[in-house]
């Protein structure tokens, strides 16, 4: 029986369903590895599917393509570490990017030698090319602030949002011109300003709003390939793009409601660059001092108690801490103390990124609850433990309404009975806004490493005595 | 035989069915599985990978468009073999309590 395009059309619809299937999976952790497996077969078909098709008919370069990504991808995906998902998630985003990027140009002169070339094929060209170019290098400015190869502050000159203007404006004029006149000319040109515009767009964008920036760019990376469907008139294509479009984009609404910031102002804000200076809360606040404690005043009130509740941020991915944190709610259990972890939406460089590096550690997800159903806790909580986290238990959130973090809910930390804050210095957060907890009579900080700081705490609980 | 609609059009109507399914089924995540839902979100995106085969497979297409083509395969297979396997890694880890 030969395979015709009505054969390879099914076996696309089937494939589309197992990866719609396989997202589905993702709506609670029993049955995300199903899912998983789901989108795999899902591709597996698509592949094999394509390959039957009359449109493949060498294999050398196909072969030698997949073999080399199959080599590549999986020494990347073994070896990378938990606490590396952020830049890892960032360098594959670059590549959806540039593939899309390829193939559009690939096609444009594949169709060109065949003369089959219309303006509506080439402005379809033109959409899958210009995005795919702005995630490629977008994706690679997030990949070098992510790594710090790029300063994690926002880049800001005077003009930007008009040079941003203008590139964008002619790279929709030679868009239109390509899509008249088929000039490879202006493909390029086009190709090489939305390159620039990726760029442009992406460094004003400050470290802490990294969240909302790999959302943005896995959405990009769907739309692409949405973009690049029509191009090749591939339904598949078209509905996986829009499947990964539209997920991107739910999670940078997620991500910014979570700042109470509009997506505006996180692509035009530049936040975190503000100097704090003739801010009246901080400096009045600077005058109250703040308590340090000693590692045994944490552990002394932490052993007696009924519930701690540890809040963990970026701070406890940058020091390694989630293995000496799981150590230390085993020997807090031991003692019948209930331990939970409250994780906010932005904590962490991307989204849910602390639950990924707690999960790591064998801590059972049923202990780590979101802001939502944590909040309520608080105030019958004994200690909070936060660890490497600051703006998102800010009270300047709720109290302060000259502060830039005004209205971004937080966890509610500050009602419980005692909290201890791990830091390293008195350095604020991402955010540059000084935090109002550290000053409330209930809060001491704790300064050190906050992984050698808990080790210290499992070894004085290990010890027996206060 | 009634007049064809253009696939375009067709398209534009997959595409615009295919965001819906996409928002319910992505607001339906839990938050926990975030992260595993971008790595896999980036694995499926791979599949501009079809796209690749298309441009590196014909052999009558030059060599140019053949390299374009396997730079092309060779940058999707890196992220659908990469990324599934990240998020197999990842959701490995989520377990509950023994």
């Amino acid at each position: 029986m030969e395979f015709t395009v009505n054969h390879q059309a099914l076996a696309y619809l089937i494939a589309a369903v197992l990866f719609i299937l396989g997202l589905k999976g993702l709506t609670h952790p029993s049955t995300a590895r199903r899912g998983n497996l789901y989108a795999m077969l899902g591709m597996l078909l698509a592949i094999v599917a394509t390959l039957l098709g009359r449109d493949v008919q060498t294999y050398g370069f196909i072969i030698a393509g997949i073999a080399g990504g199959a080599v590549i991808g999986v020494i990347v995906a073994l070896r990378i570490q938990m606490t590396a998902m952020p830049q890892l998630v960032a360098a594959l985003h670059s590549f959806v990017g540039l593939a899309a990027v390829l193939v559009g140009i690939g096609t444009f002169l594949h169709k060109q030698d065949a003369g089959l070339l219309n303006a509506v094929f080439m402005g379809e060209i033109s959409a899958g090319v210009v995005i795919g170019a702005i995630t490629f290098t977008g994706s690679i400015i997030a990949f070098g602030k992510l790594q710090g190869l790029l300063t994690g502050a926002p880049v800001k000159f005077a003009g930007q949002h008009l040079l941003n203007a203008v590139l964008a404006l002619t790279t929709i004029a030679l868009a239109v011109y390509f899509a008249m006149s088929g000039s490879i000319l202006a493909l390029l040109l086009m190709t090489m300003l939305a390159l620039t515009l990726g760029v442009t767009l992406i460094i004003p964008i400050g470290g802490a709003d990294m969240p909302v920036i790999i959302s943005m760019l896995n959405s990009y990376s769907g739309w692409a390939a949405a973009a690049t469907g029509f191009t090749l008139y591939n339904d598949l294509l078209i509905i996986i793009g829009a499947l990964v479009g539209c997920s991107g984009a739910i999670l940078s609404f997620i991500m910014c409601k979570a700042m109470n910031r509009s997506i505006i102002n996180v692509v035009f804000g530049g936040f975190g660059s503000d100097s704090n200076s003739g801010d009246s809360a901080g400096a009045q606040a600077a005058e109250k001092g703040v308590k340090s404690a000693a590692i045994e005043d944490a552990v002394y009130w932490m052993e007696d108690a009924n519930r701690v509740i540890i809040v963990p941020g970026y701070g406890m991915a940058v020091a390694q801490a989630q293995h000496s944190l799981k150590e230390l709610m085993e020997l807090l259990e031991a003692r019948g103390v209930e331990v939970k972890f409250a994780i906010h939406p932005v904590a962490g460089r991307m989204p849910g990124h602390m639950n990924v590096l707690l999960a790591e550690a064998d801590i059972p997800y049923d202990r780590v609850l979101e802001m939502d159903e944590i909040n309520p806790e608080f105030p019958s909580t004994d200690v909070v433990l936060v660890v490497g986290a600051n703006d998102v238990v800010n009270p300047a959130a709720k109290e302060d309404k000259s502060s830039p973090i005004y209205g971004m809910p937080i966890l509610e930390a500050g009602r419980a009975r005692q909290v201890y804050f791990l830091k390293r210095s008195m350095r604020p957060g991402y955010s540059g806004v000084d935090n109002l907890l550290f000053y409330q009579d209930n809060t001491s900080l704790v300064f050190g490493d906050a992984k050698d700081t808990i080790d210290g705490m499992n070894n004085a609980l290990k010890g027996g005595g206060h | 035989m009634p007049e064809m609609i253009d696939p375009s059009i067709i398209a534009l109507y997959v595409f615009v069915l295919a965001c819906f399914i996409g928002y319910w089924v992505v607001w339906g995540v839990t938050p926990s599985l975030h992260t595993p839902l971008v790595a896999l979100t980036n694995a499926i995106s791979g599949i501009v990978l079809i796209g690749a085969l298309l441009v590196a497979g014909d052999p009558n297409a030059g060599i140019l468009v053949q390299l374009i083509g396997f730079i092309a395969v060779l940058l999707a297979s890196i992220n659908v073999f990469g990324g599934f396997l990240v998020t197999h890694r990842m959701l490995s880890m989520f377990k509950k309590k023994k």
